[in-house]
């Protein structure tokens, strides 16, 4: 039997009202809300525009080159010397002590202080050239090397955290320590989402076998940014948004007709109150039930086309994977959100790197490389930003005895290499030197704050200028540092 | 009536220049104030309004005498009406119980106390209403939830692994002192200085671990100088934030940009908290030290009641062993007829006898399990059957932990406190480093025990940490390559080197102790692995018979192991002619092996001792504060960073303030005698402004957290000031300021704002209506929890663990194995329905039901918490498990005893959350819905079945489950109503 429709004509009416006109609401994560109606996205493949709600005033400080920005950031930290700094010094001289005078007074871990022989450690993997520009590339990333003429690869990167939790907290949030929002966070609360039924900033992770670094909510928070900012993980499994599903037994009928009841309810409060805040509340339990139907649609791949697997690689069709995660990251980009952040986790390689960063190429290379292919057919790599990175790099010298297989390499903040693609980054070059060792940076030297500044300008955000004023301090991204690579830019 | 109002309270800036000329009057007023300000100070002294001595302001001439019920109302009157503002009635009766009730318990008013105070026809019933809510235990788990997220108090140690950490005692420290209405100085001076306090209790000693909150770091690698500086910035500024509503990290890297604070005074204050001995990495094992234990009365009574238990076996145990000498000679009579009953002891928890291996397995003869051999098997003869041959590739492994019988597991998985011996027969073949027997976590730690032969010499660890805490011993002696020899270890508990005994062919060895710092855990769920372990020292050669036991054998046990035959050597020996160690040891393998009595009572001595090891491990510790043996120089760092000290600073108050008094240490005591000195211009300020941002959702001062020239002007600078010194002249009884505040008239005003109202003032800064806000996370849970019955109303403990999805902690976590809190396991049954502020707070993973309605994840000290209103939430209150199952239950009880009417049981319900009867047209739309569900689940029995089954606790009902289905969701929309979740 269907359910009743209501006696009164007019309380049908205001439950109704609330739902139709478009709420001018504080949506910002609300709006995951919608990452609704994907038919009619696929139908007009350019990201939509216009609507949304709208960031601060005066933003865009200038003309943006990036819309959206997918940040795979690789966590452990990958070794650049075995990935993109090849350094044919070391396998000459590889297995002497490292010279101190490279070192200097750099500090070092307890990991590797104490160890009493640094000896050079040359990296076991072939580089050759690729692409007209000719970048150089481990033969540990092939698929990688295959978009080099897309990739903007700067060696010269460096920080001063030289473990995990501050560096990785620094990559996010500009600030070694807690507190402070995320990058993705200060983007939607200077850009505001591009529209108002998608969420400004999406958050996925993938990795996480036993061992591998942990991450933390902090890494996607809003800080002391309102909440509405902050990251919307994205999972996989039946509620891809926490609390997604209604409880098993309560099916879309039982929920309606809650919900309408609750509309009216609350409309009937609105009227005796007067607070806006119940209007939005309405609009908000409207927006997540949207999201009950939209949010399984969007992260559901198996409708994507077969050669989209071919692209990105079987691991796509499993859920969670970092291939899937990328694929995802499209989709999302695809529909208008403005911040992609990919987590993979377990690029730590203190001992068996040989094995074990082969092991992490494959499980990711083809699919980095696909997101750029893919988003460059769909012509949307002129207005996406995409960024490899860890947190810092990897010693030249040895972690363990350089004898057999079961050395790695420690953490090195001093240098290490990234890549950038698309979104007004020039394509196909290489910036930045480090030394014979890959230890130091000898030209172009890129801090973290520097890579922040530079995707913010990409974004059109003049980072200096995004600030907001917390317990009588006016912060920002980049705290007191940070100058845009303009030669990177195209 | 209404009269000229006075121009001080016209014009705030006025106001303050005014009694910044007042508080010159100060100086001559308190002559001990500005005791060693220099003239030169004088002409420093501040003109901002905050760093004057608060002093207390007359009434308003302004008044309004029939409207006011207290002082509070005089200043907020005068207020309102400079602003052309005039106050709304008073909120009728239910709403203003259910108002202060959610206000000063965090809970809503049941049915019964709304009836009894509607039908209260006493003038005073408002009064008596509100003694009860202060009165009550839940007005301490309400208060502590703000005082909680200005301590940064978690579950987790916060940084990388973010593993457990225990701070109940020092939680349930705050709920105690807040329901004792403790002083707020004695409150403050216990927090900040509780360990300096002479004499100090306890819980004084607990309640000093406010400053012990701070993040804690242990990510391997990272460098100890650096996070001792962290922690002790974190101290300086939360203690500043919170006492003082100052931005003093401002002043960290360079002077303060805004405010009168100079780097120095920033490293001044410092170092009232660079005194901590701490390790600055730490934590991997539980708390950080320095900790005490923190036993509840009840672990207290029976940790009395088993060592005694245990005191009193052993004196039966050593009088037993002294009249059983008849026993004994009889049974050395028997013996000659029974040398079959000398045997190696055979209470062993695995015996690995390595006669075959069959499938790539061999079998543990006590459990019957089969070990894993990888690599190549050969097996050869040996005195005892066959052993296997290891040629450096060649491993036995017993199966993870996780997979194998959890008794067998625990029992190889030895704690710390707890005595093992393993023993083996080895044939080395060479002089290299070589494991026997390992059961180890990964390098670089080797958490475990490990038995190596190197250089001939058989080395010994019991190690939690391979780089900073284990013991290790080895042999003075060796042993000779391709011969069989019997190796046996012990080791007593006592995480001591002179706890352990290394036998070689049953001879007790002459040990050098290599290192011998063990503290900590060196439980490992790594398989026990022979032949090889974690360091890659495999072993070549021969081993055989692998025994291991939970208990330190004797000398005469190891002696049998060893192929020997002790006993039967001694009985040997004329009674007359045995050495005093014969005697003793032929006595002792008898009363152990032989004698019933003995082994009874043994038997109940081992269980007492089991009991106690288990209790002593499940008493938690708690994070206190303790100052170091020699004062830690503190120094002004350059740009904030640890490793560029400049010139080095004493304590010291900020030059700005009053100095501290000269009678007082220069130490964390003296600083928080400072704080509570009644001429100190900021701590009763700022703590009267957050009871009253607690009540009204907004302080007087804006800014909370800043006081600072930067952060708002107070919009009632004579009513903060009034309410400080008020504080101050109760003896900071704080529960008197809640009282002055919600007996006000200006509290009791109905929320709703008029028109004219709405667009003059439409934040409500003046206070011409009441309240209105919505609840905070753990409100809106604890409501739920309680409108629905499920609510467990314990007072303390340690946290619980409540409902949440699975995986969200092992997905972002390191390794369950390793540390704690990386895998959440839900509890069961009642600490399910425990108020929220209970809940296990993992920093970087915090409960994602209440962080989402707005809960901070307490990595550092928050003030005020952002407004939330997002569709998340929606889903939240929608779908959470605990919010559908409150919804279920409280289903339950409307149909139980909300009527038997439809509109007498919907009345019911929602009275029971929102407070009040539903209007007419309110009705209908319940009703309604209650239709439309009915037709829904009558349609669809399953449907109803499946959603009956939601949460843990069973369905209880004389209704259908249909008609179960359709009340819960009408529960459902009560808990998500805008109306619920709000107080007005």
């Amino acid at each position: 039997m269907p359910p009743k429709p209501y006696l009164l004509p007019d309380l049908q009416r205001l439950a109704r009202r609330q739902f139709l006109g478009r709420a001018s609401l504080g949506l910002g994560t609300a709006a995951l809300a919608t990452l609704l109606n994907p038919a009619g996205l696929a139908a007009a493949n350019p990201p939509p525009t216009g609507s949304g709600q709208p960031g601060l005033p005066g933003l865009p400080h200038f003309a943006p080159t990036a819309k959206h920005v997918i940040f795979l950031h690789q966590s452990g930290a990958p070794s650049q010397i075995d990935l993109f700094d090849p350094k044919p010094v070391v396998a000459q001289r590889h297995g002497e002590e490292m010279p101190a005078s490279v070192r200097g007074d750099q500090r070092l871990t307890t990991m590797t202080s104490d160890q009493a022989s640094k000896p050079l450690t040359a990296s076991p993997f072939e580089f050759s050239r690729h692409g007209a520009a000719g970048i150089e590339v481990s033969e540990l990333l092939p698929y990688t090397a295959g978009v080099a003429d897309e990739l903007c690869v700067v060696r010269s990167m460096t920080t001063e955290a030289i473990n995990h939790d501050p560096a990785m907290t620094l990559f996010q949030t500009g600030f070694q320590l807690p507190g402070r929002p995320s990058m993705g966070s200060w983007t939607s609360y200077g850009l505001g989402s591009a529209n108002e039924n998608l969420p400004t900033y999406v958050v996925s992770v993938s990795g996480g076998a036993a061992g591998d670094q942990p991450l933390f909510d902090r890494l996607w928070s809003a800080g002391f940014l309102p909440t509405r900012h902050q990251g919307v993980r994205l999972r996989s499994g039946r509620d891809p948004v926490l609390y997604l599903s209604n409880p098993a037994g309560v099916g879309q009928p039982a929920r309606r007709a809650m919900l309408d009841g609750l509309a009216a309810m609350n409309r009937l409060q609105y009227e005796v109150a007067g607070d806006p805040e119940i209007k939005t509340r309405i609009a908000q339990f409207e927006l997540a039930y949207r999201m009950q139907a939209s949010v399984p649609e969007l992260v559901d791949l198996s409708k994507e086309p077969e050669h989209i697997f071919d692209l990105y690689g079987g691991d796509a069709r499993r859920p969670g994977s970092y291939a899937a995660n990328c694929l995802q990251a499209r989709r999302l980009v695809e529909r208008g959100v403005r911040f992609v952040q990919v987590f993979h986790r377990g690029w730590d390689h203190h001992t068996r790197i040989n094995q074990r960063l082969r092991a992490k190429c494959l499980e990711t290379d083809q699919a980095s490389a696909a997101l750029v292919r893919d988003l460059k057919q769909r012509d949307l790599l002129k207005d996406t930003l995409v960024v490899w990175a860890g947190e810092f790099g990897r010693t030249v010298f040895c972690q363990g005895q350089l004898a057999g297989e079961n050395w790695g390499r420690d953490h090195h903040p001093r240098c290490f290499s990234i890549w950038l693609a698309g979104g007004g980054v020039r394509p196909g070059m290489t910036y930045g030197q480090t030394d014979d060792f890959s230890y130091n940076v000898t030209m172009g030297a890129t801090h973290v704050h520097d890579l922040q500044a530079t995707i913010l300008h990409c974004l059109g955000i003049d980072h200096t200028q995004l600030t907001y004023r917390h317990e009588g301090r006016d912060h920002r991204l980049t705290d007191v540092a940070g100058e845009v690579v303009r030669a990177i830019l195209a | 009536m209404v009269r000229a109002i006075a121009s001080v309270a016209r014009c705030p800036t006025l106001a303050w220049s005014l009694s910044s000329a007042v508080a010159r009057v100060a100086v001559a007023l308190f002559p001990g104030l500005f005791l060693l300000a220099s003239a030169q100070a004088e002409s420093q002294r501040p003109e901002h309004w905050a760093y004057q001595v608060p002093l207390r302001p007359g009434l308003p001439e302004l008044r309004d005498l029939d409207w006011e019920r207290n002082s509070v109302d005089a200043f907020c009157y005068a207020r309102m009406r400079h602003h052309s503002l005039t106050p709304n009635p008073a909120a009728d009766r239910t709403t203003f119980i259910r108002r202060v009730t959610l206000g000063l318990t965090g809970l809503p008013p049941t049915l019964a106390e709304i009836d009894a105070y509607l039908a209260d026809p006493d003038p005073a019933a408002s009064e008596r209403l509100v003694e009860r809510l202060l009165a009550s235990p839940r007005f301490g788990e309400r208060m502590a939830t703000p005082w909680l997220d200005l301590a940064r108090y978690a579950d987790s140690h916060g940084y990388h692994m973010d593993a457990h950490r225990e701070m109940s005692a020092w939680r349930d420290w705050v709920i105690d002192a807040l329901n004792d209405n403790l002083p707020f100085d004695q409150f403050t001076v216990d927090q900040l200085a509780g360990d300096l306090l002479p004499n100090a209790t306890p819980a004084q000693v607990i309640a000093s671990g406010f400053n012990r909150n701070n993040m804690v770091n242990f990510e391997n690698g990272a460098l100890a100088e650096e996070y001792l500086v962290e922690y002790a910035v974190d101290r300086t500024v939360t203690t500043s934030t919170v006492w003082m509503g100052q931005t003093m990290q401002c002043a960290r890297c360079h002077d303060h940009k805004h405010d009168p604070f100079t780097q120095r005074d920033f490293y001044q204050l410092l170092a009232f908290f660079n005194q901590v001995p701490e390790k600055g990495i730490d934590g991997d094992q539980g708390n950080a030290s320095p900790f005490v234990p923190a036993p509840s009365l009840q672990q207290r009574q029976r940790r009395e009641e088993l060592v005694q238990q245990l005191a009193r076996c052993d004196e039966l145990l050593a009088q037993r062993a002294t009249d059983c000498d008849a026993d004994l000679a009889a049974w050395e009579q028997t013996l000659a007829r029974q040398r079959a009953a000398i045997q190696p002891p055979a209470d062993m928890l695995l015996h690995l006898p390595l006669d075959e291996v069959v499938d790539g397995t061999t079998v543990d003869q006590v459990s019957g399990d089969r070990l894993v051999v990888s690599g190549p098997t050969y097996l050869a003869k040996t005195k005892f059957g066959r052993g296997l041959l290891f040629g450096g590739e060649t491993i036995v492994e017993s199966a993870a932990d996780s997979e194998r019988d959890a008794s067998v597991a625990q029992s190889l998985s030895f704690k710390v406190a707890q005595p093992f011996s393993a023993a083996a027969w080895v044939y080395p073949t060479t002089n290299d480093r070589m494991t026997v027997l390992a059961k180890q976590s990964a390098a670089p730690m080797l958490r475990g025990y490990c038995v190596e032969l190197h250089e001939g010499q058989v080395h010994f660890g019991v190690t939690n940490d391979q780089t900073k805490s284990r013991i290790q011993v080895r042999t003075n002696g060796t042993v000779a390559k391709y011969q069989w020899h019997h190796v046996t270890v012990t080791y007593d508990g006592s995480s001591r080197a002179s706890g352990v005994r290394i036998y070689l062919n049953g001879e007790r060895q002459e040990l050098a102790t290599l290192d011998d710092d063990l503290q900590g855990s060196i439980t490992t769920t790594q398989p026990l692995r022979i032949g090889g372990g974690m360091s890659d020292a495999p072993f070549r050669g021969g081993i055989d018979e692998v025994r291991i036991y939970s208990r330190v054998l004797t000398a005469t046990e190891v002696g049998l192991l060893a192929g020997g035959d002790p006993v039967s050597d001694i009985v040997a020996i004329k009674r007359s002619q045995r050495s005093q160690r014969q005697h003793l040891a032929l006595r002792t393998y008898f009363l152990q092996h032989h004698d019933a009595r003995f082994q009874a009572l043994g038997r109940k001595r081992d269980a007492a001792a089991r009991a106690l090891m288990a209790l002593e491990a499940a008493i938690p510790t708690s994070m206190v504060m303790r100052e170091t043996d020699s004062t830690r120089p503190t120094f002004i760092l350059s740009n904030g960073q640890y490793d560029s000290p400049a010139e080095l600073v004493a304590p010291a108050a900020p030059a700005v303030l009053p100095p501290l008094a000269t009678d007082v240490p220069r130490n964390r005591l003296g600083l928080a005698r400072w704080l509570v000195d009644p001429r100190h211009p900021l701590t009763a300020r700022v703590a009267v402004n957050r009871i009253w941002q607690l009540h009204f959702g907004t302080g007087l001062v804006s800014t909370p957290e800043d006081f600072g020239t930067r952060g708002a002007p107070p919009t009632h600078p004579q009513l903060l000031d009034w309410l400080a010194t008020e504080l101050i002249r109760t003896g900071w009884d704080t529960k008197q300021i809640h009282r002055l505040i919600v007996t006000s008239a200006t509290y009791r005003q109905a929320s709703r704002p008029t028109a004219a109202e709405g667009a003059r003032d439409p934040n409500n800064r003046w206070l011409a209506r009441g309240p209105r806000g919505r609840l905070a996370a753990e409100v809106i849970r604890d409501q739920a929890l309680a409108a629905s019955g499920l609510l467990v109303e314990q007072l303390g403990g340690p946290s619980v663990f409540p409902y949440q999805p699975a995986g969200l902690w092992k997905e972002l976590s390191y390794d369950a194995n390793e540390f704690t809190a990386q895998v959440y396991q839900p509890d069961h049954g009642s600490k399910l329905y425990r108020r929220s502020l209970y809940t296990f707070w993992k920093r970087s993973v915090p409960s994602p039901a209440l962080a989402t309605l707005g809960a901070p994840n307490r990595e550092t000290c928050v003030v005020r918490r952002s407004p939330t209103n997002t569709p998340l939430e929606a889903l939240v209150l929608m779908n959470e498990t605990a919010f559908f199952e409150a919804a279920r239950k409280l289903a339950e009880r409307i149909l139980e005893t909300g009527g038997k009417t439809d509109e007498r049981r919907l009345d019911w319900a929602f009275r029971t959350t929102a407070g009040r009867t539903p209007t007419p047209d309110e009705r209908v739309v319940l009703q309604q819905t209650l239709d439309r569900q009915r037709a829904i689940f009558r349609a669809s029995p399953e449907s109803s079945l499946q959603l009956l089954s939601i949460g843990e606790s069973p369905a209880r009902s004389a209704e259908t489950p249909s008609e179960l289905a359709a009340w819960t969701m009408v529960a459902n929309l009560l808990f998500c109503l805008d109306e619920t979740i709000t107080t007005h």
